[in-house]
């Protein structure tokens, strides 16, 4: 079970991650296709790997809507991530304006 | 998940960022870690602050989700009487104590007094999110302060979906001119930093001191209590300055009147004003009156429109609210009722009690009601609400009216007891200039709220005073007034 706060990075390229939603059973995570490291790598070169494996950008969420996983991207990657072979797909951007 | 990952996520992908004095992200959050550890060695419960805002607040606020501790900073402005009994309720603590302060903590069994210049430090040892991130004291305007609790998952969601993480340019600076015990003291601790916007300290509100800062350290974003946005105005158009850093300034924590927005707009016309409705137990704000929707309230003739100046804006799309009568039943569009709200930053509870109910919905004890486009408008607090012969009546709509006046320059009101009504409203005014005769201005005020609302909405009685108790954070203090009234006027 992963739980919020766990830090995630992937072995194929820069992409790190925080896990800000946690998926509601078990679920294997994968940037590029390889599972992602609970420890800190070396940013690793990489290129995206299908059409719609677009990569990932600083500060965006991405989100699976079957597991409820949803992670926040805190260093940017080629390659995109997954949950049991669903691509996250990046949650909307919010408009709301600063007010504290 | 622990608000101090919020911290750690800006520190790794941009250390190199200012983000309070001369700190640095990754200053800041070693810092915090360093503290962390030596707060976690020392077996107490709870971390309390009593000074002015310094950078010591975010140092703490972070150290202590570190460590899994709750950060209570306490008003140092209480008597000491009121401040070691809130002392002694958090105690075994560690308390971070000013140098003015120091020794009205002092001798207070489980209570460890330190400088900001002592904080211990220490390894810290691998420890999970505490239950408890900060316990802040509500101004207790109608009572004895409550301890209002935030968890960690109240804040981190208020974050995550209100905030763009880095979403600041690096030139933004935030200034802070609310006391660390006010909510939006706390919270801009977490939003500011997880924007990437760099905290720049007002210790002590004087209106002067504000502009001077904005101007000095190229403020762009700022957020004002309502007294204070008044008198920054007239210091602005006294010395004909328009702050031409400031972008954003949003305001917040009380009744806001309509004719002070409108002179904001008019002086700072490059400047994007944010209305913000919140309170302490909902981790700060829960609606939000936006730039644009200023604008288009300004420039339009449709009353309906023109009304939203002296709206709260909408709520949060990620908080639920309703407006609903003494008997729980959810009111008609224009209809006023309690406001309650439910969602992931609402907390409701406190030491003593929690006010959720079953379902998550918290009742604000604020009054409201929501235009048809779902804007929402604030009445008062229920507890002042006048109830003259069966009718509710608000104190807010009264004051609204006797503001309009040109002779008053601020007003209150509130209801006493009556033998045949069994409670009538009052208002006591602070007038513009000095009164000749006060029976003719009573008078005549009386005859302009009649003209304007009706004669159940008349006060009884108009007192003319020189000034009015309030919080230091702009809060009306009519339990203050009642006790003053009474005590002039015989039974």
């Amino acid at each position: 079970m992963i739980k919020p706060g766990t830090r995630l990075w992937s072995t194929t390229c820069s992409t790190a991650v925080v896990v800000v939603r946690p998926p509601k059973g078990d679920v294997a995570l994968t940037c590029g296709d390889a599972p992602m490291a609970e420890s800190e790598q070396p940013a690793q070169g990489g290129t995206p790997k299908t059409e719609e494996d677009g990569g990932t950008l600083l500060g965006k969420r991405y989100s699976d809507a079957d597991s409820g996983v949803e992670v926040m991207c805190t260093r940017a990657g080629d390659n995109a991530i997954a949950a049991d072979g669903r691509v996250l797909l990046m949650a909307g951007a919010r408009a709301l304006p600063a007010s504290d | 998940m622990d608000p101090s990952v919020l911290l750690e996520m800006v520190a790794d992908a941009a250390g190199d960022r200012r983000a309070v004095g001369a700190l640095t992200y990754g200053d800041l959050h070693a810092r915090a870690r360093a503290v962390a550890g030596g707060l976690s060695g020392l077996g107490v419960g709870n971390v309390g602050f009593v000074d002015e805002y310094s950078e010591t607040v975010p140092v703490l606020f972070y150290a202590s989700a570190m460590a899994g501790l709750p950060f209570v900073p306490l008003n140092y402005r209480l008597s000491d009487d009121a401040l070691r009994a809130a002392l002694a309720r958090i105690a075994p603590a560690v308390v971070v104590a000013g140098p003015e302060q120091r020794d009205r903590c002092a001798g207070i069994d489980g209570i460890t007094v330190l400088g900001a210049d002592e904080l211990p430090t220490g390894p810290l040892d691998s420890v999970g999110p505490g239950d408890v991130s900060v316990l802040l004291f509500t101004s207790g305007t109608s009572g004895e302060p409550k301890a209002a609790v935030l968890r960690p998952d109240h804040l981190t969601s208020y974050v995550l979906s209100t905030v763009d993480f880095l979403g600041a340019g690096e030139d933004e600076a935030q200034l802070v001119s609310v006391p660390p015990y006010h909510i939006a003291g706390i919270s801009t601790v977490l939003t500011s930093l997880f924007a990437g916007r760099r905290i720049v300290v007002l210790p002590a509100f004087s209106p002067a001191a504000w502009v001077d800062l904005v101007t000095a350290e190229s403020v762009t974003h700022a957020m004002v209590v309502p007294t204070m946005l008044g008198r920054i105005l007239d210091v602005l158009a006294e010395r004909g300055e328009s702050l031409p850093a400031l972008r954003h300034l949003s305001y917040g924590g009380g009744r806001m009147p309509a004719p002070v927005v409108e002179r904001a707009l008019a002086l700072l016309p490059h400047v994007d004003l944010v209305n913000a409705y919140g309170l302490t137990e909902t981790s700060s704000t829960i609606a939000v009156l936006g730039p644009q929707d200023h604008r288009d309230a300004i420039s339009s003739e449709d009353p309906a429109v023109r009304a939203r100046l002296g709206s709260v804006g909408r709520p949060l799309p990620t908080v639920e609210l309703e407006i609903r009568d003494a008997d729980g039943a959810v009111v008609p569009v224009g209809e006023p009722g309690e406001i309650f709200v439910r969602g992931e930053q609402v907390s409701g509870e406190y030491l003593s009690h929690t006010a959720t109910d079953d379902d998550g919905w918290f009742p604000t004890r604020d009054r409201g009601y929501l235009d048809a486009e779902g804007y929402l408008f604030l009445d008062g607090r229920s507890d002042d609400v006048i109830v003259r012969g069966g009718e509710n009546l608000s104190p807010g709509e009264i004051e609204d009216a006797l503001l309009t006046h040109p002779l008053v320059d601020d007003v209150m009101v509130l209801g006493v007891p009556d033998v045949e009504w069994g409670e009538v409203p009052v208002a006591a005014i602070v007038p513009t200039g000095p009164v000749a005769d006060e029976a003719a201005l009573e008078q005549e005020l009386r005859e302009y709220v009649r003209e304007r609302l009706r004669s159940a909405k008349t006060p009884a009685r108009i007192f003319v005073r020189d000034e009015l108790p309030h919080t230091e954070t702009g809060k009306a203090l009519r339990r203050v007034l009642r006790t003053e009234l009474a005590a002039e006027t015989p039974a």
